[in-house]
């Protein structure tokens, strides 16, 4: 009965427990121009060399601030963006150049579930036919056949089927994530990829779509991306995390290794700004102040992208810019793009840079390169 | 402890009513969909309404010429010489009881003649709004998802129509295709696009940007499926609101070639040509001839602009968010 689902789908090659392969992903947005003939020679560097790789049933955080490129990175996994350059493997197939027509197998097994549950279901059509339509699009069922199996995927996330005439404007925001949730869900992808799913949500809300997932998760067998800016959830959901600073992967580690040991200046940052809910330890905790803010993605800083910002910052980090690797003897798992990585137990909000401000390039254009 | 289970009693006593009425309320919410909103508002619009009830009666006078023809006994293009239906100088007659609104220079009967000009008022600006809707959704849609080269293109030729002199290009083309129905739906309706077309264009590049389009591409939807199935129906309410506004519009267009006396034929009845044939008796005291054909001119486009923007209101109760 299922036999149409996995009809065209390709065989997976033998590729071990990766499911996705991100190598050297890059993605560069010209920057509008309104003049009719001129041609665009400036570029947002919004994805610049990511490479990653996301296991099977496992989930990968990727966090980072606004504006860093999780969602465009996103974005060019399941293709929404054809690429500047770089690869994507989908259960051992490259998929980073196929035409749309080509990719609509891979559609069925790679779904996206986004941020914003008002803006992602269309206002003027029926929820059992927004949940319908992958089976729509790729004419798998039709007629009773399609309202049977939209209405079992709407029971699968918690929504009552008899819903399913209903409005996406008579659902609350938490019901109409699960909207979302089902429609990503209706094929049984592989891979699903949660663009912020539970960050337009109430605290009490996103529980509930984050328990969820996670139920699903180990039910389906289903394997995430998980886009997010809130740490805490990231810790929750995830087996690994990415954390991303203008458009490029600054650490990448197992979740408890990078909140205990975390290597690169910025993922310290970013932790020490997370809560802590008693308020004896969070007196003590010395929170880490980033000066200034993130440098435009158009020029971006050359040499290490964080070292305007770096308390740690050197001559070094302006010059060089710094390999992804597992450094200060981590194993092979958890690794840092950073010349000098935080020691265990080191406190980098009392650090200073040993370069001035003057010499910290903000722009590498001003350089004449990049 | 009585006294809080009295005041337990009395609180489900009082809550029992106002539970049922939140269950009507409830079935009531339930299913209205925007669709019915927008006709609930209409549906409640005063002006709109009336101006509908004309509307309406103006649809049944143009079915029902002939009838009006019956009544009065005379044909749309039957003359009436002196002294039935001219002075003895040659001259229309004023209204009278067999006479109703008066003769034309011809000798015709001005009421049935407006009745019988009804059907090419209303034929036109129908039809050629519908075809210039149609056109400007199309081309809209494409132009606004589509973008890049099609984009440019399109954009260009609407530009272009934008600029070319309606009137000019109307007489010239009907000097050289010759005065007629099709000729002057051409003119109206597949030059009158351009404007449509922008609009629908400016709400589709709005549209395009949201994620409910972009989970229909991740979902594998091709264009013409987001186009049709994704985003029409989001451009649909001003569609309707254009169309209706789009009408008297074309009324007046119709009208304006005809005077010009490239319009319908005559002796096809059609406002615009009495119109314009009264001038040459006006002066003489022939008013009728000009004030009535003008009167339902002037009653159709009104009764169809109010409407029209009642209809806007209706789908759009928050106002300057359709048009933007």
């Amino acid at each position: 009965m299922n036999a149409d689902t996995t009809a065209s789908t390709p065989a997976p090659a033998p590729d071990g427990d990766v499911l996705l392969r991100v190598e050297n992903l890059v993605k560069y947005f010209p920057v509008q121009s309104a003049a009719l003939f001129r041609r665009n020679r400036e570029f947002v560097h919004a994805v610049d060399g990511v490479s990653l790789e996301v296991r099977r049933g496992q989930t990968l955080g990727l966090v980072g601030e606004t504006g860093c490129g999780k969602s465009t990175l996103a974005r060019c996994v399941t293709r929404l963006y054809d690429l500047t350059s770089g690869r994507i493997t989908f259960d051992g197939h490259d998929i980073s150049k196929l035409r749309p027509r080509q990719m609509r197998p891979f559609r069925r097994e790679m779904q996206m579930i986004f941020q914003d549950p008002y803006g992602s279901l269309n206002p003027r059509r029926r929820v059992g036919s927004i949940i319908g339509d992958p089976f729509a699009i790729h004419k798998t069922a039709t007629g009773a056949e399609r309202k049977r199996r939209v209405q079992e995927v709407m029971e699968l996330v918690g929504l009552n089927p008899e819903h399913f005439n209903r409005f996406p404007a008579e659902f609350s925001g938490g019901q109409r994530q699960r909207i979302g949730v089902a429609r990503a869900l209706a094929f049984r992808p592989k891979l699903i990829i949660c663009d912020e799913p539970v960050s337009a949500l109430d605290v009490s809300i996103q529980a509930q779509i984050i328990n969820l997932l996670a139920d699903l998760q180990s039910e389906l067998g289903l394997t995430y991306v998980f886009i997010a800016h809130d740490l805490s959830v990231v810790r929750h959901v995830s087996n690994r995390v990415a954390v991303m600073y203008l458009g490029q992967v600054t650490e990448l580690a197992p979740v408890e290794d990078l909140w205990v040991h975390p290597r690169h200046p910025y993922t310290d940052a970013l932790l020490s700004a997370v809560p802590i809910p008693d308020p004896d330890k969070s007196g003590q905790r010395e929170r880490i102040i980033l000066a200034g803010d993130v440098p435009s993605p158009i020029l971006p800083p050359s040499g290490c992208r964080f070292h305007p910002r770096c308390p740690k910052a050197a001559p070094t980090c302006v010059d060089k810019d710094p390999v992804l690797e597992p450094r200060l003897g981590d194993g092979p798992d958890h690794l840092a793009a950073c010349h000098f990585p935080v020691q265990d137990g080191e406190d980098i909000s009392k650090s200073r840079p040993t370069i001035s401000a003057d010499e910290r390039v903000i722009e590498s254009g001003l350089l004449g390169g990049a | 402890m009585t006294n809080i289970r009295e005041s337990a009693e009395a609180g489900t006593a009082v809550a029992e009513p106002l539970g049922t009425e939140l269950d009507v309320a409830a079935r009531k919410i339930e299913g209205r969909s925007p669709w019915r909103l927008a006709m609930q508002r209409l549906l409640h619009d005063r002006a709109s309404m009336i101006s509908l009830g004309v509307i309406g009666f103006i649809i049944l006078v143009a079915i029902f010429a002939p009838v009006v023809a019956a009544i009065t006994g005379h044909g749309p293009n039957q003359q009436f010489t002196a002294p039935v239906g001219l002075t003895v100088d040659g001259q229309p007659l004023g209204p009278s009881s067999h006479f109703w609104l008066g003769t034309d220079t011809l000798g015709r009967d001005i009421l049935v003649r407006i009745a019988y000009g009804t059907r090419v008022s209303l034929i036109v600006g129908v039809l050629a709004s519908v075809i210039s809707v149609a056109i400007g959704a199309l081309v809209g849609l494409a132009a606004g998802y589509l973008g890049g080269l099609t984009d440019t293109i399109l954009a260009r030729l609407m530009d272009l129509l934008l600029a070319i002199p309606f009137l000019l290009l109307a007489i010239s083309l009907v000097t050289v295709i010759g005065p007629g129905l099709v000729v002057l739906l051409i003119v109206i309706g597949f030059l009158g696009w351009a404007s449509v077309g922008r609009i629908i264009r400016g709400q589709v590049l709005s549209i395009r940007e949201k994620e409910y389009v972009e989970a229909a591409r991740s979902l594998g939807a091709g264009p013409w499926r987001i186009m049709f199935i994704d985003i029409l129906p989001n451009v649909i309410a001003p569609i309707i609101v254009y169309t209706s506004l789009l009408i008297p519009v074309s009324i007046v267009a119709e009208a304006s070639l005809s005077y010009l006396g490239v319009g319908i034929p005559p002796p096809t009845p059609d406002w615009g040509a009495m119109i314009a044939d009264s001038q040459t008796v006006f002066l003489y005291g022939a008013w009728w001839y000009l004030v009535f054909p003008s009167m339902a001119l002037l009653i159709t486009t009104l009764a169809f602009n109010i409407f029209g923007d009642g209809v806007r209101d209706a789908f759009d109760p928050r106002g300057g968010q359709l048009f933007t």
